[in-house]
């Protein structure tokens, strides 16, 4: 957000001696209580039996990684790069369907996006992985990565259209007329100067769906992908340390998905100069076409 | 379609319970959404207030639970927490799984209500802020009558998306083997490989129903509500 709006430094004054002094007592009843709930928490993992070094030290050893984790972690980004790009194909094609001159076909993609944006992307996967079965065109031992892959596509792929849309709808009026005025047609001033312009301001959006992209291969366990969710899961039962497996897990997408973030908030920052529409971080919300 | 296939496709629904399951992800969606603005306003006033250790604790606890896929907090909710800690929320079988993930939905969603929320108190302009404090309010005092009224108001349709995304999410609780849509879905295919078009549609437009007009709800709220400025 731009200067001018609250950030949580002037909802207080600089603090006295009084409100410092005060605040250090707050502070550290504070963090009492913080580390309280980590003790208990810790206690509740002694007495199961939770905190014994052998279950946490095989993290330190190659063979948990080399067996299964990074077996898991190679399926899971396979899963989000093919979707990564499946979804950019299908969001371009879409996004510039609901700026086309023709009005059936702002309709059809227009349904077709926001249907796909209200589907649980979970209903999607069990409703490919079971229908290509019988369709018999992909081998068995293939079939849950294309269902993760067409359910991501089809869910991000509407979600990067309307990226597409939103950010040619919030570019200045002025960048189609100069268009327009130098003899470019309709098309032209799309292709060429708006949603180029575009694609720039929503970068930083389009980052943080990658975060959602990967995340939402984990749903792949539940259709049978071999995933890192899944080899977490099959390591913990092999070395009967499934809570320590699904903890490493969650820390493998946290450390992935955070350095996304940052490289979000990163070219937020950055391509702010090289556009005329506004950068924004996050995703355009659901909304059913108001005719923004 | 003709009469044959017509009268199966309504047999098939008069033998499973499809509104059934559909309600279990709509009570999934409630309880887990009343937990989570709890918890993610919590998060968020600790998150603007002055106290160091709360802010680093709240924004610690977003930049964990966000970046972490839904599908493994519940997985952790049923295989960590039940199966490997003890810790049962009911002596019914049944409830407990519900109950393990409400818990999971709700401590998930709470990251997204708390960013939410940040993000109305960012729509709000800094001179009410410096305006209130000029009167004399402390902290606590503008926050409750000055920046929170006008964040919440703020914070609508950011707050209808994170619902519009939990009902979806709802789903996944299958993972934690809650008898709900995604998974009653499955079993119909399984059961009736030959309508799975229909069943596949009808589930689909069950949410559709359900999300829209969560959708066009919460956008028109945020409209009237807007604070003209």
């Amino acid at each position: 957000m731009g200067g001018g709006t609250v950030n949580e430094t002037v909802l207080f004054d600089a603090a006295g001696p009084r409100t410092r002094r005060r605040m250090v007592w707050i502070n550290v009843a504070a963090t009492l209580v913080v580390i309280a709930i980590g003790v208990w928490a810790l206690a509740r993992l002694g007495a199961n039996g939770q905190l014994e070094p052998s279950l946490w030290t095989v993290f330190l050893t190659p063979d948990p990684w080399v067996d299964y984790l990074l077996p898991g972690l190679v399926g899971t980004l396979r899963a989000a790069g093919i979707a990564i790009v499946t979804s950019a194909v299908f969001g371009l094609v879409f996004g510039l369907g609901r700026l086309s001159a023709a009005a059936w076909v702002r309709a059809v993609c227009g349904t077709v996006v926001e249907f796909f944006r209200a589907v649980p992307v979970l209903l999607m996967m069990i409703f490919f992985w079971l229908g290509l079965a019988q369709l018999r065109f992909f081998e068995p031992s293939d079939l849950p990565l294309v269902a993760v892959v067409l359910a991501l596509t089809l869910y991000n792929g509407s979600v990067f259209a309307e990226l597409v849309r939103s950010g040619v709808h919030s570019l200045p009026r002025g960048q189609r007329e100069a268009a327009l005025a130098v003899g470019l047609g309709r098309g032209q001033s799309l292709r060429l100067v708006e949603v180029p312009q575009a694609l720039i301001a929503m970068l930083p959006a389009i980052a943080s769906q990658l975060v959602v992209i990967l995340k939402d291969t984990a749903l792949g366990y539940i259709i049978t992908y071999p995933e890192l969710l899944d080899a977490a899961r099959r390591l913990g039962s092999s070395q009967g340390n499934i809570l320590q497996s699904l903890v490493v897990a969650a820390l493998i997408f946290i450390v992935i998905n955070y350095a996304l973030t940052r490289l979000a908030g990163l070219l937020a920052g950055r391509v702010g100069r090289r556009t005329a529409g506004r950068a924004r971080a996050e995703a355009p919300s659901l909304v059913v076409s108001t005719g923004r | 379609m003709d009469d044959g296939t017509w009268a199966q496709f309504t047999s098939l629904f008069s033998e499973f319970d499809v509104v059934g399951a559909f309600w279990v992800n709509i009570q999934l969606t409630f309880f887990a959404g009343v937990l989570a603005l709890v918890l993610g306003t919590a998060l968020a006033v600790m998150r603007i207030s002055p106290v160091p250790s709360l802010r680093w604790a709240g924004s610690t606890y977003v930049t964990l639970l966000r970046n972490t896929p839904l599908t493994i907090i519940i997985v952790f909710c049923v295989l960590g927490l039940w199966g490997q800690l003890g810790i049962q929320l009911s002596q019914d079988f049944q409830t407990n799984f519900f109950r393990l993930a409400v818990l999971g939905l709700a401590v998930y969603h709470a990251a997204f209500v708390c960013e939410a929320l940040r993000s109305g108190v960012n729509t709000v302009p800094v001179g009410q802020a410096e305006a209130a404090r000029a009167i004399g309010l402390g902290f606590g005092a503008a926050a409750r009558l000055v920046i929170l009224p006008q964040a919440f108001r703020g914070a609508v349709a950011p707050l209808g998306n994170v619902l519009i995304a939990l009902t979806k999410n709802s789903t996944v609780a299958a993972a934690g083997s809650v008898a709900e849509a995604s998974g009653l879905m499955k079993t119909m295919i399984e059961f009736r490989p030959d309508v799975i078009l229909l069943i596949f549609f009808t589930f689909a437009l069950g949410f559709v129903i359900i999300v829209v007009p969560l959708g066009l709800a919460t956008t028109s709220l945020s409209r009237r509500w807007a604070v003209a400025r």
